[in-house]
């Protein structure tokens, strides 16, 4: 390229990239042209790799979620008394012709130190099958089973008080199993209350936002206020008043509600500076003006055209209420036992001296922390691909 | 600058009211009534009551009365008399209970906020002085992972590193024998010896996200003509940065503080529970679990009232550090 040329480019405001690097990029604009939105924004989701990669985390998460009871292996309020705070327990390989296989834990108290002590007995050992039998469940409360992940070979020894993979609680309780349904509780959570957000922010947004002037103004000033309201304490005297006698359900759709009573404010702002901008865009004066009524206009020609920033704004506000719930819970104010979610688990690990004999107590915090990360890139990678026209 | 102070002064008074509100509506919410709750603590110490003297006692506070009328007693009360009504737990004004907790609250917070200020607008800086340097891609991603854990995660994973790495558990603001002591400077010494581990905790979400806001506010004022003129004119690249880009890269850090004190506040509530230190947030889930109405209500009331004066404070630091503000419509 020659100095003329250069000068040229830059006053065409064009950078100066060697024309064999340029080839390949025109050749990918004529498929650009041709994608749709959602095809443009899938492809620079995947471009971004941690977003990527973290959605597939999400995804595993969500996985278990579906299938909580089948890769436990035991019921997660299955208690004894001789079991516990059992440590984790490794699963053998190949060992005296089993596949997989156990060793028999023997708990005894020490009664110097009055702490139950587990010694491994490797003589005794019983195998484990892949895809075997265990407790009955209900998949999603429709079909009847008894298959789980890890099951007994013997059909006369019982998952509950062979497998424990990430160890036992003080209670004997095993706490992969009670981590997976606490996973399943705490993301619902998450979900139910981020679809009801979405609800109240598409409302009150897109009201604010179509019709401007005084509403809007109200609407926005009583945003402010709730969002200058500190939240945990509001949560946390709402779920007080929880009668007693409330069944687990009841409780955990209440709170549900009371998060996303909340937590709307952020989607509703994102929605009603979108509804503000479109407002006087030509396809959506024209849909008026062929005598569209409102909710056509707003459902039909201005809502799809900025679904993907409510997507991404969801996705973000779905880590903030998982951590909400866990830490209601965790205080003692949110789910109670026996229901069984991240916070309460993590109750059991609030004594900081007790945990340092038994941190695997600790493994819930850490699926806490991995899920809320992985939420969090994925919605970053979300919110960045939203745009698929910001580039381009 | 008047109208602007105006608003904000109105719209102070209208959330100072809605927070009021909300708190009463908690105080209401279980069942039964301050009457109740009285005739059961005087059952349980043995004497009897019976439903006529109930029926006066409902009278005698005003409990007969429509419930806007009982807010507005309740409201009088607490400005004119400064009477958040009595605790059960501790048999005792609310006011009483909660005086020293409160002052620890509001110190805690304001040295919190200095904290951040102090961390994150230097590395704000640093992170888009030196953009795509290995300092900015570690603090991006320090910032991204104190953004996205939990509060008291952080402060549970502090307290069990601590405890197995030093062998001590960090918890509370005080030695034990300054717990109950009087005031002194002693006492101020040690307070703010204890105070580092909850600052940090504390911290970590609003200097990550003031980090990112100062970095991106900063990169944008950068790349601005003005920055290439006054390094072309020959400033000093300190006063080239410091002096102009910085200042106004600092607005959005100030008007951050706002949206950061409810966090903070709400953040202060479970990490003084993990620290078990002696703020009010402790105290507020005991007496919610207790169903002592009168302390809970009146704790978030006041945790309400300082959010939202806090956020009028930071406004006017906001109109004192912008012109553009202070000389509007002039």
């Amino acid at each position: 390229m020659n100095y003329l040329s250069r000068i040229k480019n830059r006053l065409l405001n064009k950078n100066d990239i060697p024309e064999e690097i340029e080839e390949p990029i025109i050749q990918d604009d004529v498929s650009i042209q041709i994608a749709t939105q959602r095809q443009l924004i899938w492809r620079r989701f995947k471009r971004h790799r941690l977003g990527f990669a973290s959605a597939i985390v999400v995804l595993l998460f969500y996985v278990l979620v579906l299938f909580a009871d089948f890769f436990s292996t035991s019921l997660p309020v299955k208690y004894g008394a001789a079991r516990g705070f059992m440590p984790p327990q490794g699963i053998q390989f190949f060992e005296e012709g089993h596949f997989l296989s156990v060793c028999k834990v023997n708990g005894e108290r020490d009664m110097e130190s009055f702490l139950m002590v587990h010694t491994q007995d490797c003589n005794v050992r019983e195998s484990i099958t892949l895809f075997g039998k265990g407790y009955e469940y209900k998949l999603w409360g429709l079909f009847k089973t008894e298959r789980h992940l890890f099951g007994m070979t013997n059909p006369d020894a019982n998952a509950d008080e062979w497998i424990h993979i990430m160890g036992t609680d003080k209670q004997g309780r095993d706490v992969y199993s009670r981590l997976m349904h606490g996973t399943r509780v705490s993301l619902t959570i998450g979900l139910i209350g981020v679809a009801l957000s979405i609800v109240f922010g598409i409302f009150i947004g897109s009201i604010s936002g179509y019709y401007g002037g005084l509403i809007d103004s109200l609407l926005q000033r009583f945003i402010e206020i709730i969002r200058s309201v500190p939240t945990i304490p509001l949560y946390m005297g709402f779920s007080s008043a929880f009668p007693e006698d409330w069944t687990i359900n009841q409780v955990y759709f209440m709170i549900t509600i009371i998060i996303s009573l909340f937590a709307w404010t952020d989607l509703a702002r994102v929605i009603r500076g979108r509804f503000l901008s479109l407002r006087d865009e030509d396809f959506v004066v024209a849909a008026r003006l062929n005598g569209a009524s409102t909710m056509r206009v707003v459902f039909v020609h201005m809502l799809p055209s900025f679904y993907s920033h409510v997507i991404a704004q969801a996705s973000l506000a779905l880590p903030l209420m998982i951590i909400t719930e866990t830490s209601l819970s965790y205080l003692g104010l949110g789910l109670r036992p026996p229901a069984v979610s991240y916070g309460v688990l993590l109750k059991d690990a609030q004594n900081v001296q007790a945990v340092a004999h038994t941190p695997w107590l600790f493994l819930p915090g850490v699926a806490v922390i991995v899920v809320i990360l992985a939420l969090n890139f994925m919605g970053d990678g979300i919110r960045d691909a939203a745009d698929p026209y910001q580039e381009v | 600058m008047l109208n602007f102070l105006l608003r904000r002064t109105v719209f102070m008074f209208v959330a100072l009211f809605a927070v009021s509100v909300i708190s009463f509506f908690i105080i209401n919410l279980p069942k039964g009534d301050y009457v109740t709750a009285y005739i059961a603590q005087l059952q349980a110490t043995g004497s009897l009551v019976d439903a006529e003297e109930a029926i006066n006692l409902r009278k005698f506070y005003g409990l007969d009365r429509p419930l806007y009328i009982q807010y507005f007693k309740w409201i009088w009360q607490v400005i004119a008399e400064q009477n958040l009504g009595f605790s059960f737990e501790y048999n005792q004004p609310v006011t009483v209970v909660i005086a020293e907790r409160l002052l620890l609250t509001v110190i805690l917070a304001i040295a919190t906020v200095i904290f951040i200020w102090i961390v994150a607008i230097p590395i704000g800086i640093i992170s888009a002085v030196k953009q795509y340097s290995i300092w900015d891609y570690i603090f991006t991603f320090l910032g991204f992972i104190g953004l996205a854990i939990p509060d008291f995660m952080i402060a549970l994973i502090m307290m069990y590193l601590f405890f197995v790495w030093f062998d001590f558990s960090p918890g509370g603001l005080f030695s034990p024998e300054y717990a109950q002591a009087a005031w002194s400077w002693g006492r101020l010494k040690d307070l703010i010896e204890h105070m580092y581990l909850p600052i940090v905790v504390l911290g970590t979400a609003g200097t990550a996200s003031l980090i990112r806001i100062t970095r991106a506010n900063l990169l944008d004022e950068l790349a601005k003509p003005y920055v290439v003129t006054a390094r072309a004119k020959g400033l000093s690249e300190w006063k080239v940065i410091a002096k102009y880009p910085v200042r106004i890269a600092l607005n959005p850090a100030i008007s951050l503080t706002a949206y950061i004190l409810p966090f903070l506040i709400s953040g202060s509530v479970i990490v003084g529970v993990v620290l078990s230190l002696p703020t009010v947030g402790p105290m507020l889930v005991k007496a919610l679990v207790a169903q002592d109405m009168y302390l809970g209500g009146g704790i978030i009331l006041l945790i309400g009232f300082m959010t939202v004066i806090g956020t009028f404070i930071s406004d006017l630091l906001l109109l004192w550090i912008d012109p553009r503000i202070r000389f509007e419509g002039e």
